[in-house]
């Protein structure tokens, strides 16, 4: 047996690569930890549960790269290394070691999955040959260089086909052919982007389907689990509604594909989890394998929570050696581990989209991912399911009906060309009497999904033909609950509110039923904890627990709510249960950490919705209830769960509305004498005008009761406030705006803190090193920080002590500040654990959701003595964007969130730290070249030095018009090179001095752009828009901000990469 | 909402479900039991062992594929069912799919039970039923649509369910070398299809045939329905056969036959297997399998004759999941290796049978 494994995390949340893998890797130390196996864990992902304190032996919080791993392992010397539990990152790390000797070199042995084996899976060519071996279908390119070969290729293949122009980026030139007609005319066009193109067969309208199998070294196999794709191949899996175990495969069909998936996991040689997609014609016999991937991924996440099946944990064992035979299945604690879970209920995923954030993103949905995030629901009938998870995806929707209009100019259109909200477009369909074959033949989705749907559209008008509530009888809503309709969407059909549903639906004693995920459909009595509800049984499969502290999850990942508060909630529940309580946690998202029944006492996997969290909180009658660990969602249940009698721990709901609600908030620190912007609640136009005629612009324009800036914008000028309201908000009584002053070139502070029966135990600085106006959670930012002064720091104490004090806070607290030269003024509180929370606790070493839970538990614990700005090292953490991703989105941040992910890394120095969070996040440092073009004069300034820097050590500088002529008159030798709008064809020969930008860029001449908007208006957008996108597109390094960028800059000028300490968390401060 | 008609589920121990009538609108009544597959619905209701059985099918969707179209392979055996008829006497179900969506479906689940006189119950939670079948062992039960003659009990032990289950008259499959003769208990048509597609003669027999009478080279003791101690002919021309050296293998009811002509005695589990995801591990090795199974009896090996030894043991619980012969070519199992419905993991051993013939 290996003595010490070091594990590779996934780094920061990305789209593709998110939440599954804190899940996996908490799974798999886990495991390691049981056999007495020392870890060391590799993952600047700080936000996470793996790398909280006990859960690996040594945390580095370091980029996931072939040179920093190196680094690791030469300094740590392990014998083994886990390359399967972080996603695509941890695998190319992995694999690139393993190439470059530094493995062999070390002594390092990849534990489970051999590497050949990986390499097998990813490589599309030696893929295709690995499964021609076995006789295996796959999916072939064949590539044409001319269009009599592409004819042939097609005729081979037979149509209908697919042309793919090769290395054209977002799909330019690519087409499906139904005959050799269509053919002839698309590669004619294909040929015009790529001197060669690809023929496919066309899968169109085929189903997908996975299954996630497990192997160990004795040749033992298991399938966990299968998942049918609602919407049909074409779409991503990771962007499909999915559902487990698949609804329209015969006994026939289900067990040839299992068999299927049994042999290629033999022949490929897997040790441990693997995914094998499937392509399958929903007219016959016939399939592809799409892809196979040789490691936990978001789908194994999913059938681990979708089955009680711990796959990761499994996984870790089978790759330390065992046999699946000789480890027990974790829910039954006493059967084994080799068996095939069955299911008496079904699941439904659905991914959490937030394409609406992104400024130009393209809302149509393909073969590569978009969705933020995630949720699962459980039923037992797939429309009680699809319908709870519509809720959960928490965008406004109340199921598949009952909803707001759906608006559309096509609808035929919207059903053939998927996007994020393609199920609404099936809902408009049906209630524009839409037939069944008709939407199957515009979706491709087969019917028996369709006819799922309908049945929920039927309900919901024989619900509208009842008249009223008081006439539907106790088996229509029965009926109508069991077909997943929420009291609030019933309440809707009848223009009833929630609240006199429930109480019709209490008078006639109907409520959901607990139900026990088991693995084994009750084949044999288990005594597990992991639990949901449903209107389709008759009794509880358990008893209350009685007296427990219910804390309430963060549902799905979404842009601004993130892996932090699934930290925050496993935290809490810890705390609750060493406090000798029972914990039960409530949550849905399947990505998790606190979804993992081992975490608590109970899990429900269900909704965090008013009328769900009554339902539990009726049966468990709980000691109290944690509403501020999960963000926004939980916040925001406080007051309604308070007035409906249930006991709050923490911070009272009265006193967390007076913090949500503006007028109350903005009262409050009037009252207490500290200083805010002006801002004022408008509702008409006319009113917006006089306010800004005294404040004068900028403005910053946002609706009430937000987390992460939605529909936030900052406007300049009349036409942007008049094309921005217009655009993003309606402006009514019912629909209030709220503006308020904007101050330019201004610090952002903010201040994370714990207080008990209002006095503040603990209080955390950090400051942003971008200019207030990028939201917090994009903003780069230090802890603790350290270019403030000390009088402001007092300050913030204070004001900190007397919001705590005035607002009687127990429980976790964040308060964000504006600091301009002395003047100090408060932005916003919530009085909850805010996203840096876990940030802020690593760094300082002291766990702040454990300290405000004691409190809301009511321990009473000691006020922490410790001192942040003593720490001799600092914490920066960075956010990672996933442009990348979207195809078309602009990629710049300003006041509305836009990155998926954070790092949060250690240094010595500040510029020490920076460069690892930077390089974490996917920056490299330039070797050759940079592209600048700098913003307005004060941008220019802030940069001068930064450019001079990069003269001295040797690297070019390009710069568009306005910053080559400032770089010039401050002497600093540039090349100019020309926007893209000023690009001519007639450039002059052998200069670079008319190439346009984008050339650089595309040519890879330039290895980073700095491309600063002036603002955010539409024209200084639309200029740099094509740089910044080419330079997402062709993967050149960019940043936006210029007073990151220069702080970039300063760090790779003025600290070599070599000089980065490679320390594990508990080094420093020692 | 519903527009159907309601129906109850009556239980011997007096409990009642309320549910909705589908299927044939009769009464019907039987021994219920339970499955926990999540495919395979027409292989079950035809499947003999059902015989006598109100089944419960605790996957709570079912007919989402409807039922696929008769097939026969090119031995005249059928490919689609696993006998001529639903065997089941009803069929207890939770979220009937009123739709079906399959290319190769012929017609509903609905529409098969009414033309087959099977009376099934939907909106049952049939996890709260599993729960109590589950614990009590056997329960019998009655569906009963509304305004429908409550019928009597009917206990499926009263009955020799295989002599109903078995055919009456020898029937000849393929062609080949090699002549296997199958005991037919209640034959699956997959299991004869597993062998003739190997390139044997088969010869079906009914259950009490004297098959020693014949010339052949290898013997197949079939799956079958009920209660086993009810075939003493066959335990005796078994008996009988074990002093040949020719080879002899057991499925399901042939196991249980089997171990009784080689001494052992079997016993009720306190919890059956019933379902496609049990774990068996082939004695003397780390190699495990994924099995179909459907039985509430097991064979106690302590009683098994000394010439004897497990062969598979049942990873779940560690009861017996087959036996062999120490010195001869005689072997059988508790689970299905022809699956129909379930997993194929299994499905070498009628290699390993055709090669020792």
């Amino acid at each position: 047996m290996v003595k010490k494994v070091l594990v590779l995390g996934s780094g920061a949340l990305k789209i593709g690569e998110a939440g599954e893998f804190d899940y996996s890797g908490a799974q798999a130390l886990k495991a390691l930890r049981e056999e007495g196996v020392q870890t060391v864990l590799l993952n600047p992902n700080i936000a996470t549960v793996q790398t909280s304190e006990g859960v690996a032996d040594k945390v580095y919080f370091l980029p996931v790269t072939p040179q920093f791993t190196e680094q690791v392992i030469k300094q740590e010397r392990p014998d083994g290394l886990l390359l399967a539990f972080g996603g695509q990152t941890a695998l190319n790390c992995g694999v690139e070691l393993h190439r470059s000797g530094v493995l062999e070199k070390y002594g390092v042995k990849v534990l489970g999955t051999p590497v050949q084996a990986i390499i097998e899976t990813e490589d599309r060519e030696l893929f295709v040959q690995k499964l021609d071996e076995i006789g295996v279908k796959t999916i072939k390119s064949h590539a044409a260089s001319t269009p009599e070969e592409a004819m042939e290729a097609a005729r081979m293949v037979g149509f209908p086909v697919i042309v793919r122009a090769a290395y054209a980026l977002g799909g330019l030139g690519s087409g499906f052919c139904e005959d050799e007609d269509q053919l002839q005319k698309t590669v004619a066009k294909a040929f015009n982007f790529s001197p060669q193109v690809l023929i496919e067969k066309s899968l169109k309208g085929w189903k997908e389907i996975e299954y996630e199998v497990v192997r160990d070294r004795y040749d033992n196999c298991i399938t966990v689990c299968n998942m049918e794709n609602f919407d049909p191949l074409g779409i991503h899996t990771g962007e499909s509604i999915v559902v487990a175990p698949s609804q329209t495969l015969s006994n026939r069909e289900y067990h040839f594909l299992r068999k299927k998936a049994i042999d290629i996991v033999r022949h490929i040689g897997i040790v441990g989890e693997c995914n094998v997609q499937y392509a399958f014609s929903p007219d016959g016999d016939d399939y592809r394998v799409i892809e196979v991937n040789a490691r936990l991924s978001r789908s194994s996440a999913l059938a681990s929570k979708a089955t009680g099946y711990p796959l990761a944990f499994v996984a870790a064992k089978l790759a330390l050696g065992y046999g699946l035979f000789e480890l027990k299945n974790a829910v039954t604690g006493s059967t084994p581990a080799f068996f095939e879970p069955a299911l008496d209920y079904v699941v439904c995923k659905i991914p959490r989209w937030d394409l609406g954030k992104f400024k130009g993103v393209s809302r149509e949905l393909g073969s590569s991912m978009k969705s933020v995030g995630e949720v699962m629901a459980i039923g037992r009938c797939f429309e009680e399911a699809l319908q709870k998870g519509l809720r959960m995806i928490g965008q406004g929707a109340n199921g598949f009906v009952c909803n707001k209009p759906y608006k559309t100019e096509d609808l035929d259109y919207a059903l053939s060309n998927p996007t994020d909200t393609r199920i609404f477009a099936i809902a408009a369909a049906f209630e524009s009497g839409y037939s069944i074959d008709r939407i199957n033949a515009l979706t491709h989705i087969d019917k028996w999904f369709l006819d799922r749907l309908a049945n929920i559209e039927s309900c919901y008008r024989q619900m509208e033909e009842t008249g009223s509530l008081a006439q539907m009888s106790a088996e229509d809503l029965r009926r109508a609950k069991q077909l997943g309709f929420s009291d609030v969407q019933i309440g809707r059909v009848f223009g009833e509110k929630e609240l006199t549903v429930r109480k019709f639906r209490e008078s006639m004693g109907l409520r959901p039923h607990i139900r026990r995920i088991d693995t084994l459909a009750a084949e044999f009595p288990s005594d597990t904890n992991y639990l949901y509800l449903t209107y389709n049984a008759v009794e509880d499969d358990c008893r209350p627990e009685g007296g427990a502290v219910i804390v309430l999850g963060s549902g799905a990942y979404r842009i601004g709510s993130s892996v932090e508060f699934d930290w925050c909630g496993v935290n809490a529940v810890n705390t609750v249960r060493r406090s000798g309580r029972k914990a039960v946690m409530i949550n849905f998202n399947p990505e998790t950490v606190s979804t993992d029944f081992d975490c608590c006492d109970r899990l429900y996997f269900d909704e965090l919705s008013f009328e769900t969290v009554m339902d539990i909180c009726g049966f468990e009658k709980p000691e109290g209830v944690i509403v501020s660990v999960g963000g926004q969602i939980p916040n925001n249940l406080a007051l309604p769960l308070a007035e409906a009698g249930i006991p709050l721990m923490g911070t009272g709901a009265s006193d967390i509305d007076r913090a949500e609600d503006r007028r109350k908030f903005s009262a409050i620190v009037d009252k207490l004498g500290i200083d805010q912007p002006r801002w004022s609640e408008l509702t008409d136009m006319e009113g917006v005008h006089k306010f800004i005629s005294e404040v004068g612009y900028p403005v910053l324009v946002r609706p009430s009761y937000v987390l992460s800036g939605a529909a936030m914008n900052v406007c300049h000028s009349d036409s942007q406030l008049k094309e921005f309201l217009d655009l993003a908000v309606e402006v009514s009584d019912e629909h209030p705006v709220v503006i308020s002053s904007f101050i330019q070139r201004c610090k952002e502070i903010e201040c994370d803190a714990v207080a008990d029966c209002g006095k503040v135990l603990f209080a955390a600085i950090s400051e942003h090193i971008e200019f207030a106006g990028v939201h917090s959670g994009d903003a780069t930012i230090q802890f603790p920080a350290r270019r403030i002064y000390a009088v402001t720091a007092a300050r913030i104490r204070k004001v900190a002590s007397a919001i705590a004090r005035e607002l009687n806070i127990t429980g976790p607290f964040n308060i964000q500040f504006l600091s301009k030269g002395d003047s100090l003024k408060v932005i916003e509180c919530n009085l909850r654990a805010s996203r840096s929370f876990p940030f802020v606790s690593k760094v300082m070493g002291i766990n702040m959701i454990e300290l405000a839970t004691k409190a809301m538990l009511g321990e009473s614990p000691e006020a922490v003595t410790a001192d942040p700005f003593a720490l001799e090292y600092t914490g920066i953490k960075c956010s990672q964007f996933s442009f990348s991703r979207l195809n078309q989105a602009d990629p710049v941040s300003g006041v509305d969130m836009a990155s998926t992910g954070e790092v949060g890394c250690l240094g010595d120095s500040t510029a020490e730290a920076l460069l690892k969070g930077m390089l974490s996040v996917g920056y490299r440092i330039p070797q050759k070249a940079v592209l600048m073009s700098s913003g307005d004069a004060l941008q220019k300034a802030d940069l001068l030095n930064a450019c001079k820097l990069l003269v001295a050590k040797g690297l070019k500088i390009y710069a568009t018009g306005g910053t080559w002529q400032y770089l010039d008159e401050n002497g600093i030798p540039a090349t100019k090179v020309l926007w893209p709008d000023e690009a001519r064809a007639d450039k002059p020969e052998g200069t670079r001095a008319g190439t346009p930008a984008t050339d650089l860029i595309r040519h890879h001449e330039v290895d980073l752009v700095v491309n600063i908007p002036k603002n955010l208006s539409a024209n200084e957008l639309e200029r740099g828009y094509k740089v910044r996108r080419a330079a997402v597109d062709f993967n050149v390094p960019l940043l936006t901000d210029s007073r990151l960028a220069a702080a970039f800059i300063d760090a790779f000028c003025t600290l070599p990469e070599s000089a980065l300490a490679i320390k594990s968390r508990d080094e420093y401060g020692e | 909402m519903m527009n159907r008609k309601k129906a109850k589920l009556l239980l011997q121990n007096g409990r009642c479900f309320e549910g909705y009538s589908f299927g044939y609108d009769g009464a019907t009544s039987g021994e219920i039991v339970f499955s926990t597959a999540m495919v395979g619905y027409p292989e079950s209701l035809t499947d003999p062992s059902y015989s006598g059985q109100i089944l419960c099918v605790t996957y709570p969707l079912v007919g989402n594929y409807g039922v696929p179209q008769e097939e026969w392979d090119s031995f005249g055996i059928r490919t689609t069912f696993e006998s001529d008829r639903i065997q089941a006497r009803g069929l207890i179900i939770s979220d009937y799919s009123e739709t079906y969506s399959h290319y190769d479906a012929r017609t509903s689940l609905e529409e098969w039970l009414k033309e087959e006189k099977v009376p099934g119950i939907c909106g049952v939670d049939t996890r709260a039923l599993t729960r109590i079948i589950r614990d009590s062992g056997a329960m019998l039960g009655k569906i009963v649509p509304e305004g429908a003659e409550e019928p009597q009990w009917y206990n499926p032990d009263n009955e020799n369910q295989v002599a109903l289950a078995s055919c009456s008259e020898p029937r000849v499959y393929g062609e080949g070398e090699k002549t296997v003769v199958l005991v037919d208990c209640g034959v699956k048509h997959r299991i004869l299809h597993c062998l003739a597609s190997r390139g044997v003669k088969v010869v079906q027999v009914p259950w009490d045939y004297d098959f020693n009478s014949l010339e052949w080279d290898g013997l197949m003791i079939s799956n079958g329905p009920g209660n086993p101690s009810l075939c003493t002919k066959t335990v005796e021309n078994i008996r009988k056969a074990y002093n040949g050296d020719k080879p002899i293998f057991g499925i399901c009811m042939g196991n249980q036959l089997m171990s009784l002509a080689a001494g052992a005695s079997t016993y009720k589990l306190k919890y059956g297997h019933r379902g496609h995801n049990q774990p068996v591990r082939l004695c003397g090795s780390n190699h495990c399998y994924i099995t179909s199974q459907n039985h509430g009896f097991a064979v106690d090996t302590q009683t098994l004759d000394k010439e004897w030894e497990p062969h598979f043991i049942n990873l779940n619980d560690g009861t017996n999941e087959g036996i062999r012969h120490r010195s001869k070519p005689f072997f059988s199992v508790q689970f299905h290796p022809e699956a129909s419905s379930g997993p194929l993991d299994t499905e070498f051993l009628f290699d390993k049978f055709i090669e020792l013939l």
